[in-house]
């Protein structure tokens, strides 16, 4: 019989299919807490969550806040300016520290490659990876599907394309391997400067122009430009990279009809997507958030509530 | 006193042979190679026998590229534990980079090197001077005076001669010295913020990339500079096929220049970072099976000279925190000799060859003492158990570092004694000195 057996979420890849649709299927039956006059449910009572968030995030960070609270855990925000990191205190000495307090979870942001790794090495608490450097971000891609499913009432099969920075895209690499492990066909597209080498070991297609990449889409996630990765000479102006490469109402004709888009935030209007889309009648930019708060109460279920491997009914 | 190595098989790397032999050592120096059976030791002398039947006997094994860490950081290794480590490894000499703090670009710093290494009174240790003023690639260290204090080379290793300019009027001016220039070949700009190899693995972890052409293109450079000028650069720690393309060619245009590589680049590629293993972070990094397949190829061919470790100890502090904030580099002393044995049983080179590699061919670059076994020689060798299975443990380093990505593999092949001028400094035999 399946149980969902995980300690800790550090990435896509230690998901299996089962576990996926585990996690979308309890957020599905938990997505209705959130629409109730008292959005809380005692499940959590007397969890306590720590949400570590050594890198700036306001999405995240509150969407794993309300979850935990909605499920009735108690909550603790630290921040690299108000943690000992500042102090020069090693993550690891700071992981030992809130492990002696015995916390349930902790939610890790940070922006090194493999931090949470290093942490679930240290602490009893489950790990949750919130976005670790260029590598992961599982959540987001959690919340990805499960916005795509309840959109397209499926993943399998779709054609999906990712646009914009994917090397050095957390969001990209985890939407990749869920897209994959769930049975979509992904393309990425972006500058030649944008996409990382060996793209394809990723088992995605490389379409560089968006024009072309876009064809017969059912899906479109754009990432947000980053403007610093233009003192890295990945592109010369923002104004350059919203001709070539930004999503206009233009070169969307070339998706399917029902094409959906969709946005980890926060937005460049006008950089990646004109104002018009975004805000428009294909865009999803704003369920996903709210699917953002059933996901991470579903994962914080999975992992902390009762029995590990219960199903919700 | 007399020393008196009974029945091992020696290995002439220079001259490539193997032959049983009988070695007599007097005054620390070899004073017969005999048959066996031909040497009657008579009267009543004091004399001390090492039954090495069923071992081989190599010259003294010589690391021309390690990092002592002493003076500035004792913390990670001194010149004692690290020659301790050498010693334990087979390795009779070691030459040391200048990259400690303050870093060796002076007579006192090189002078301070060579008396922490006579007080250590274990091994043969060398010092490497720096290239340029605090390796800033701005003005050229005092090469006549380093060498007149003891410094049997130049380089700016751990970092590159960023100057084309300056390369290439260090290499004039080291001509005037005769001593051997080593480049540490990365293009700074190229690597960038570069952690790990950039390919399928830097994709997969999201780790920035340090592409084979960073190197590749210092190669180059030293290639045409060794050309222009007409005097060697050695190339250190090789690691990709490109560079092993381009040294070949070099090699055969009878452009005068000389290659190492690190037994972590013939025996790992860059999935063992996968799990984000810190003990799997050096410079260059490891790269891809293809990379691997060629060093390998290299070493067979003679395009790659020798064997070094670039024993880069770390501690804790550097290496148990996020992967892009763990410093570069593992420790190699201890290991280099049975990675190095699994290549010979693997076919890729013969034995003699390979030792050559680990101790003829290095003293040869450097213009050193040692790599040979002849009469009238100083007695450094090493007597190695072919077929001594064991598996690495952090615990048995003599090294102060831990940091190798070899903790639990399973090796065969170990010095089992290691003799520095007639003085045995590392006795798995338990034959007290």
């Amino acid at each position: 019989m399946y149980r969902f057996n995980h300690k800790d979420l550090l990435g896509m890849d230690q998901l299996s299919v089962s576990d996926i649709n585990m996690i979308l299927d309890t957020a599905d039956s938990l997505m209705e807490i959130s629409s109730r006059d008292i959005k809380k449910v005692p499940t959590l009572r007397g969890k306590s969550i720590v949400n570590f968030f050594y890198e700036p995030s306001t999405r995240t960070k509150a969407s794993f806040e309300m979850a935990a609270k909605r499920l009735s855990a108690d909550t603790l925000s630290l921040s690299a300016t108000d943690s000992s990191m500042v102090k020069g205190e090693t993550l690891i000495d700071t992981a030992r520290n809130l492990q002696a307090m015995n916390p349930d979870v902790i939610i890790l942001r940070h922006s090194s490659s493999g931090a949470p790794h290093l942490l679930a090495r240290y602490v009893d608490a489950g790990v949750i990876n919130a976005g670790d450097g260029m590598h992961e971000h599982p959540t987001q891609a959690l919340l990805d599907l499960f916005t795509i499913r309840k959109k397209k009432g499926r993943i399998k099969g779709l054609k999906v394309v990712i646009i914009g920075d994917i090397a050095h895209s957390r969001v990209a690499r985890s939407d990749i391997i869920g897209l994959k492990k769930m049975g979509a066909e992904v393309t990425v597209s972006g500058p030649p400067t944008m996409i990382p080498v060996d793209a394809e070991s990723l088992g995605v297609k490389v379409v560089f122009d968006p024009e072309k990449a876009l064809n017969n889409k059912d899906v479109i996630m754009m990432l947000r430009i980053q403007l610093e990765r233009q003192s890295e000479v990945l592109f010369p102006s923002l104004r350059e990279y919203s001709i070539f490469f930004g999503l206009n109402k233009e070169i969307i004709k070339r998706a399917k009809k029902d094409v959906i888009i969709m946005h980890p935030g926060p937005i460049n209007r006008g950089v990646e997507i004109t104002g018009d889309l975004a805000d428009g009648p294909f865009s999803v930019i704003l369920d996903q958030v709210s699917n953002g708060v059933a996901i991470r109460m579903a994962l914080l279920y999975l992992l902390i509530g009762g029995e590990r491997g219960d199903n919700l009914d | 006193m007399i020393t008196w190595i009974k029945g091992g098989e020696v290995i002439d790397p220079r001259k490539g042979e193997k032959k049983t032999l009988d070695i007599v050592i007097k005054k620390g120096k070899i004073e017969r190679l005999l048959p066996p059976g031909d040497f009657r030791p008579q009267g009543d002398i004091d004399l001390k026998i090492i039954d090495a039947s069923g071992m081989i006997v190599t010259p003294g094994l010589v690391d021309m590229h390690v990092h002592f860490r002493e003076p500035g950081e004792e913390y990670k290794e001194t010149i004692a534990t690290g020659s301790q480590a050498a010693a334990a490894g087979g390795f009779t000499a070691v030459a040391c980079m200048p990259n400690t703090n303050p870093i060796n670009d002076s007579r006192s710093v090189t002078e301070f090197i060579l008396e922490r290494a006579r007080k250590a009174n274990l091994i043969r240790v060398y010092p490497v001077a720096a290239i340029s003023r605090g390796s800033r690639s701005e003005s050229l260290t005092e090469f006549g005076d380093l060498k007149q204090a003891g410094a049997v080379a130049v380089s700016d290793d751990g970092r590159p001669v960023t100057s084309s300019e300056l390369m290439r009027r260090a290499i004039e001016y080291a001509r005037f010295f005769n001593l051997p220039v080593i480049s540490h070949c990365q293009d700074l700009n190229l690597s960038n913020k570069g952690v790990i190899h950039e390919g399928t693995i830097s994709t997969k972890l999201g780790l920035q990339g340090i592409p084979a052409a960073s190197e590749e293109i210092m190669v180059v450079r030293e290639i045409l500079l060794a050309k222009l000028t007409g005097y060697p650069v050695h190339i250190a720690h090789v690691s990709t096929e490109g560079s092993v393309k381009f040294i070949k060619q070099a090699k055969e245009e009878g452009i005068p220049v000389t290659a190492e590589t690190a037994p972590h680049y013939f025996s790992l590629d860059h999935t063992a970072v996968v799990g984000f293993d810190t003990n799997a972070k050096m410079y260059p990094p490891l790269r891809e099976p293809k990379d691997v397949e060629a060093i390998k190829i290299g070493l067979s061919q003679g395009v790659i000279d020798a064997i070094a470790t670039d024993h880069a100890p770390h501690s804790l502090i550097e290496k148990d925190v996020e992967f892009d904030k763990a410093a570069f580099g593992i420790i190699g002393l201890e290991t280099a000799l049975p990675l190095t044995l699994a290549l010979v049983r693997e076919g890729v080179m013969g034995l003699p060859e390979a030792i050559a590699k680990l101790s003829y061919n290095p003293a040869s670059i450097l213009s050193i003492k040692g790599g040979v076994i002849e009469e009238g020689k100083e007695a450094d060798l090493t007597i190695i158990d072919l077929n001594n299975e064991y598996v690495v443990k952090k615990e048995s380093f003599k090294s102060k570092s831990h940091n190798s990505p070899f903790i639990g593999w399973q090796m065969k092949g170990k010095a089992i004694l290691t003799m520095v001028g007639g003085r045995i400094v590392n006795d798995k035999l338990k034959i007290s000195n």
